[in-house]
């Protein structure tokens, strides 16, 4: 990915597209399957999905990589990927791989690649996967774009185009890794959607062996502080949130948006001055610097719809804007919105709400 | 013990606008600043330097003007300053930027060893993080990143004790210096500038080095020859068809408005009608 996009003007048509020869050989799609204390982390399944149309198109397989200790867990890691569109698995198990480390992993995956030589190798943006896939791609001196929005192929020049925000996300640029493979890219949790399981696939599993002694890993863990579960906030996931904005004016003030999440059973977000002001956890900023939600809905109070805040959120199914100016950019995407001072607002469609819920459950 | 913190000047972010003809980024007048998540590592440095002595070193590829970055950090308490700046750097990917970067640490080096090599998560305007861990596989260190918190250094054994944060959690890691860290934001707050660093930027003298004063061997590897990215198209994201539904009614009260939202949002996505009846309580 560009560091200094500006300076470089559209240059594909110039450059040379053929492939050298050399690398003609490198074919098919490859995802990271990335996983932490016994569950695969949902971005590699949306990647496999996102990876199965790549495939399709190019018509090439798809394959998962699984690195991990040995046990049944990695395995069953395996099928799942299957389960979510793989053809085949690549499998290196090793003790080594009990925890992640930049260097085991950045050996392990770039051996496989240098031995099966994909064309499209994908991994989540991830703290896991930006550390993996900065190292690896250096290490094989090929390109990488970092958190893609969007991906396609050029067919004719048999090339990954990545799509992704820049400047802040004020632009998109499409990037392409010419005469270079593989052509990598990441993408955050939450970006593409999750693909249908279907638990009929199989497919065949390719092991390998890592070939590293523990001696020569310089990097040791000392110890893995779990995040405690029960009190961290699950935005990513959430089916409804409702979100404020400066527009509150004072931390009392999202009492208001509090009472609304809890009638509605939904998550509490924020847009980052909120955070920054520390009205709010880190956690629940929404947002290119926060997470990326997609919820079925998501109301947003007191927000004026930056694109920083607009590209965490714009996969939501309905939207619903609250905000005094009837200029905000916020209306510009959001589905409805209410013209009116957060304050009563937000009171009276709590009410709402209840009311209309205790009549639906009534009827239904 | 010397450590050189990495750092980029970045365009205000917040305040680029596009132009709405031609697409292109309108950076007139868009105010250039230390891309924040720099100011994080710096001051990390600068904590590591009070604690255990040593020098604190900036440095940054970029255009002359960047040179206004560096004098900010000497301002904060870095003792020296460099910055790498030639044609042929224009256009570098993060391949390439990796590529120069750890050729300039490698230079600084000779001068006196280097231990930690800081950097920011990532820039505000490439947002990528790929360059820290670029430059610490090009200079053959070990890589920590998202690293919260530095829990001990041990200069005798050159060896350092941190926190990471990964997914689900933080992993304590201990490794050997020198070694390269990327630093998390937000875990503390850049000091203010005292009146003899602010003097002190003023008139210090920056290290300008070119490509071959940066140790450059090989310059098919800079620039855009050594990108093997390019960037094939440049657009703003397309604004959705139909905007919001104001939603109004005779009376514009509150309730009101609310009852008439329910109804027309539910009314077209009964759905969500049924979804939010089943779990809300
Ligand atoms: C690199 C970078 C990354 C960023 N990342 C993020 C991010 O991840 N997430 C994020 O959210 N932002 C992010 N931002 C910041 C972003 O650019 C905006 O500044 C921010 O989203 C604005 O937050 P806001 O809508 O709460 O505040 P404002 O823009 O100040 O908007 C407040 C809104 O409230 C309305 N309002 C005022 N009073 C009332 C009232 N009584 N009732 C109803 N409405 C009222 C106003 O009309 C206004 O529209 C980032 C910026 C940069 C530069």
């Amino acid at each position: 990915m560009s560091e200094e996009t500006e300076a470089k003007k559209p240059a594909a048509g110039k450059r040379k597209l053929q492939l050298d020869e050399s690398l003609l050989g490198y074919k098919g799609v490859w995802v990271f399957v990335e996983h932490e204390r016994g569950a695969i982390h949902p971005v590699s399944l949306e990647l496999l999905g996102e990876g199965r149309k790549l495939a399709d198109m190019l018509g090439v397989e798809l394959a998962g990589v699984v690195m991990g200790q040995p046990g049944d867990t990695t395995r069953s890691f395996c099928h799942e990927a299957f389960f979510h569109g793989a053809d085949l698995c690549y499998l290196v198990e090793d003790p080594l791989l009990t925890d992640y480390r930049n260097e085991p992993y950045t050996k392990g995956l770039t051996d496989l690649v240098n031995k099966y030589q994909p064309e499209i190798l994908l991994l989540g943006a991830t703290t896991l996967g930006r550390d993996l896939a900065g190292s690896v791609a250096t290490t094989l001196k090929t390109g990488l774009t970092a958190d893609c929005t969007e991906l396609n192929v050029d067919l004719e020049a048999r090339s990954l185009l990545a799509t992704r925000p820049t400047f802040g996300g004020s632009l998109l640029c499409t990037i392409q890794t010419l005469n270079y493979r593989p052509q990598m890219a990441t993408v955050r949790p939450r970006v593409m959607a999750m693909p249908e399981r279907d638990a009929t696939r199989s497919g065949r599993i390719v092991e390998d062996k890592l070939g590293m002694v523990e001696s020569s890993i310089i990097t040791k863990v000392l110890e893995f502080i779990p995040d405690e579960m029960q009190d961290k906030p699950q935005l990513p996931f959430a089916d409804i949130i409702v979100s404020g904005g400066r527009g509150m004016k004072k931390p009392e003030n999202f009492k208001l948006i509090w009472d609304l999440a809890n009638v509605l059973g939904a998550e509490v977000g924020a847009t980052r001055p909120v955070v920054q002001a520390g009205w709010l956890d880190l956690e629940r900023q929404v947002g290119q610097s926060g997470k990326t939600v997609r919820p079925k809905l998501y109301i947003a109070a007191g927000i004026s719809g930056a694109i920083q805040h607009r590209v965490g959120m714009d996969a939501s199914d309905v939207i619903i804007a609250i905000n005094n100016d009837p200029n905000a950019p916020i209306f510009d995407f959001a589905h409805y919105g209410i013209v009116g001072n957060a304050m009563t607002i937000l009171p009276a469609l709590t009410e709402a709400f209840k009311a209309h819920l205790a009549t639906a459950r009534k009827a239904g | 013990m010397h450590i050189v913190v990495c750092i980029k000047q970045v365009p205000d972010s917040a305040q680029i606008r596009v132009h709405p003809v031609t697409n292109t980024i309108m950076r007139q007048g868009v105010p250039a600043i230390v891309n924040p998540y720099d100011l994080y590592a710096l001051e990390e440095a600068l904590r590591l330097k009070d604690q255990y002595g040593g020098r604190v070193t900036v440095l940054t590829m970029g255009p002359p003007m960047a040179e206004a970055a560096l004098r900010k950090a000497i301002s904060y308490g870095a003792d020296d300053a460099v910055l790498v700046t030639d044609r042929v750097f224009a256009g570098s990917d993060t391949l390439a930027t990796s590529y120069a970067l750890a050729s300039a640490i490698s230079q600084i080096s000779k001068d006196m060893p280097v231990d930690l090599v800081f950097t920011g998560k990532q820039t505000i305007d490439g947002d990528t993080a790929q360059v820290g861990p670029g430059v610490a596989k090009r200079l053959d260190m070990q890589l920590l990143t998202y690293v919260s918190k530095v829990r001990s250094l041990d200069t005798e054994n050159d060896e350092i004790v941190v926190e990471r944060r990964s997914e689900g959690g933080v992993q304590v890691l201990k490794t050997s210096t020198p070694c390269l860290i990327t630093v998390l934001e937000g875990n503390n707050e850049m000091r203010f500038a005292t009146m003899a660093n602010m003097f002190r930027a003023s008139r210090y003298p920056v290290k300008i080095w070119n490509k071959d004063e940066a140790g450059i061997e090989d310059v098919t590897k800079t620039g855009l020859k050594g990108s093997p990215t390019v960037v094939s198209k440049v657009f703003a994201p397309t604004p959705r068809a139909v905007k919001a539904e104001i939603i109004q009614c005779e009376s514009n009260e509150p309730g009101d408005l609310s009852v008439t939202l329910l109804a027309k949002m539910f009314n077209k996505h009964p759905k969500l009608e049924k979804e939010i009846a089943k779990r809300a309580v």
